[in-house]
């Protein structure tokens, strides 16, 4: 009995200690921004592996949700003898939600898990004391500069997401179930908002960027340094990005939308 | 080389998210929409507004000449007071223009509708519209009719 509370007690500690550490190693994230600027091309070679690379996936990912999207709000529509609005409906749900949830889901399955694992791995093959030898922080030259990459990656992959799926909206319903093409933007227009929907949906993304990349490094910075540590801490950023998207996309949209 | 090729891709990544992000704000919504501080205000009262929101269009014949910029209510008359923001190129409405909440299609979102009078004084910022005339209610309008069936 008393082992059970003693264990307990040492698992909330340890919990407890180690969202401590994740914040202090977040603020040192923050403060290492001046160095990558400096140092560009580790930026630039970061934001190719973890921007360019995972275009392909937003691509298509984004044309097929917004194809799904084009085919059952046209089902539920024709109901209603509304199939006009059909644009309205892709658009807005892409821009407000789909877009940057699904994105950002996308992004912690191909390029959170990617980093995590790299960290880890580097830690284990013990990279990273190594570097700390030599007088260089590794947290500036290694962590920083994909933390960074991914927190810019993020809002253009959702941009880019979204874009491409109010356009599949458009190839299902205009191409293929004959909604008239002006409708469909002339609908889409006037109540897709620039400042309400558009600019808060670019707000999410760079919200879920940070919280993404930063469980990533996280996770791989904090790592056990054995094969198996890396593979749980890779395990844990996927989990735990997806968990905390979820969740801070609920009360971003009670915020920005509950008017 | 290899560094350059990396370069580029990067760059044709930046430019491909901010093309995306100029189509939503382009396409998908729209910046042809003229701003909030290039018009003026005159308010209308209205018995009932029934479906109208802030930011519906305000139109004369057919023509978006401004929208609604707030919804209140006001104790002393107990009536809904809308308050209309019109674009500055339209700043010559007869003094005696009629506002009318009309719905665009059955189902469609509700707006203001001005006619012009015959007034030759003109319609001035924080002016009042006295000539109004209420939303149509569908529930009353199908209630009449089924009333007027029944006396038949």
């Amino acid at each position: 009995m008393l082992g059970k509370v003693q264990q307990l007690g040492r698992s909330t500690i340890s919990s407890l200690e180690r969202l401590g550490r994740g914040f202090l190693f977040f603020l040192q994230l923050l403060t290492a921004l001046p160095t990558v600027v400096v140092r560009f091309p580790l930026l630039t070679q970061q934001l190719f592996s973890i921007g360019v690379l995972s275009f392909l996936i937003i691509f298509v990912s984004g044309l097929f949700v917004g194809m799904v999207l084009g085919l059952q709000g046209y089902n539920t529509l024709i109901d209603f003898g509304a199939e006009e609005s059909l644009g309205v409906m892709v658009a807005l749900s892409l821009v407000r939600e789909l877009g940057p949830v699904v994105t950002a889901l996308l992004f912690a399955g191909r390029a959170g898990s990617a980093l995590t694992a790299e960290i880890g791995l580097m830690k284990a093959t013990e990279q990273l004391s190594g570097m700390e030898m030599m007088a260089v922080d590794p947290i500036k030259r290694i962590v920083a500069p994909r933390f960074w990459a991914g927190v810019i990656s993020m809002p253009l992959l959702a941009a880019i997401f979204s874009a491409i799926g109010v356009i599949g909206g458009y190839i299902v319903g205009v191409g293929l179930l004959g909604i008239d093409g002006g409708a469909f933007w002339s609908q889409m227009q006037p109540r897709v908002d620039l400042g309400e929907d558009i600019l808060n949906g670019v707000i999410k993304s760079i919200v879920f960027g940070v919280v993404v990349s930063w469980i990533a490094v996280y996770e791989g910075y904090d790592a056990t340094p054995t094969s198996e540590g890396v593979s749980r801490a890779t395990t844990r950023t996927v989990v735990h990005s997806a968990l905390a998207v979820l969740g801070l996309d609920f009360m971003l949209t009670a915020l920005m939308f509950g008017e | 080389m290899q560094k350059k090729t990396l370069e580029i891709w990067v760059g044709l990544f930046v430019v491909a998210g901010m093309v995306a992000l100029f189509f939503l704000s382009m396409k998908v919504s729209s910046l042809n929409k003229f701003s909030v501080d290039d018009g003026y205000v005159v308010e209308a009262r209205f018995e009932n507004v029934g479906g109208l929101k802030v930011r519906s269009p305000v139109s004369v014949s057919g023509v978006k000449v401004g929208r609604v910029d707030a919804i209140s209510y006001d104790m002393e008359n107990y009536e809904a007071r809308v308050t209309l923001l019109i674009d500055n190129k339209y700043n010559a409405f007869p003094e005696d223009t009629s506002a009318s909440i009309f719905t665009s299609g059955l189902l469609g979102e509700q707006y203001v509708s001005l006619e012009p009078g015959g007034s030759d004084d003109f319609l001035k910022d924080g002016d009042e519209i006295r000539l109004v005339q209420s939303a149509v209610i569908l529930e009353q309008l199908i209630g009449k009719f089924l009333f007027s069936k029944a006396d038949e």
